[in-house]
C-alpha cells in the first residue's frame, strides 16, 4: 500500500494506491490519521481511490475510521476515483451517505 | 474438469496470497475482470475471517479447496479455530465481534452478494468452512456471440 497527499486549498487530498487488505491496512492507517491530525485546519479531505487495485471490506472499516477523525475536527469527508469493484462494496456498505462520491 | 488445494498457516500476508491463486486456478474458465474481483474480494474476506476470527491469538492452518468445472467455480475455505456462536447474527450486515479493531461486519454480506451460492458451517471451537460457488459467463459464449 502506498498513501500520498497533497494540500490543494481548503482540501486535503489522500491518494491510495496497491491493494487495500488486513495485512496492508496497518501500515498507511497511522499515516493517514497523522495527515488529518496535521491537517486539521482545512475544511475537507479527499480520499482519491483511483490507484486501488484491490479492496475489500477491510477498506470499509479504514474509511469510516478516519471519517471519525476527520468528524472530531469538523472535517468533511469525500471520496474520488473507485473502480468498479470498490465502487460496489462502497455502495453496499451504504458509506456514500457518510462520504459522498465526487463524479468526475 | 480442474481441482487444487492449498494449505497455508494463518498469517495476514497469505491473504493476498490466496485471492491471487484462486484467481489464477480459475484463469482458463475466461471469466471477465469483473467476475476475477468478485471472486478475489469474496476469497480475502473468508481468508480474513479464518486468521482474524477464527484463530485470532493462535496459529493454525488455512485450506482452501477448489473445483473447476466449465464455467462453475467451488470453493471452500476452511479452519480448526474457534467457530463461530451465532451464525445467523454472523451473517448480519454490519454485525463485528471487533468494533474496536475498525472492523466493518461487512465480509459476509460481500461474499453473499459477489459469489452465486454461499453457505457458511461452524461448530464452536471445531472450526468454520465457508462454502462458495461463482458461475462465469463464459469465454466462449461470449466470444460466439
Amino acid at each position: 500500500m502506498e498513501l500520498t497527499w497533497s494540500a490543494q486549498g481548503d482540501n486535503l487530498y489522500i491518494y491510495l494506491a496497491g491493494e487495500l487488505d488486513e495485512h496492508s491496512v496497518a501500515g498507511i492507517r497511522e499515516c493517514a490519521d497523522a495527515l488529518i491530525d496535521r491537517n486539521a485546519g482545512l475544511s475537507r479531505a479527499v480520499f482519491n481511490l483511483a490507484g486501488l487495485k484491490f479492496m475489500d471490506s477491510t477498506g470499509i472499516g479504514f474509511l469510516i475510521g478516519r471519517y471519525k477523525r476527520l468528524k472530531r475536527y469538523g472535517m468533511g469527508m469525500y471520496l474520488e476515483g473507485p473502480d468498479k469493484s470498490a465502487d460496489r462494496i462502497l455502495s453496499l456498505s451504504g458509506l456514500y451517505t457518510l462520504m459522498p462520491k465526487i463524479e468526475e | 474438469m480442474n481441482e487444487m488445494i492449498l494449505k497455508f498457516p494463518a498469517c495476514s500476508e497469505n491473504e493476498v496470497f490466496a485471492r491471487n491463486a484462486v484467481a489464477a486456478f480459475a484463469l482458463p474458465a475466461e471469466p471477465t475482470l469483473s467476475e476475477l474481483s468478485d471472486v478475489k474480494t469474496a476469497v480475502s474476506e473468508a481468508v480474513t475471517n479464518s486468521i482474524v476470527h477464527g484463530y485470532r491469538d493462535r496459529t493454525g492452518w488455512v485450506t482452501v479447496f477448489c473445483r473447476l468445472d466449465g464455467a462453475s467455480l467451488y470453493i471452500e475455505i476452511s479452519d480448526e479455530g474457534r467457530g463461530i456462536p451465532d451464525i445467523s447474527k454472523a451473517l448480519e450486515p454490519f454485525f463485528t465481534t471487533l468494533p474496536s479493531e475498525e472492523r466493518s461486519g461487512m465480509g459476509f454480506t460481500i461474499m453473499q452478494t459477489f459469489m452465486s451460492e454461499f453457505e457458511v458451517e461452524s461448530k464452536e471451537n471445531e472450526g468454520t468452512k465457508v462454502k462458495m460457488s461463482k458461475r462465469f459467463s463464459a469465454g466462449q459464449a461470449r466470444n460466439a456471440g
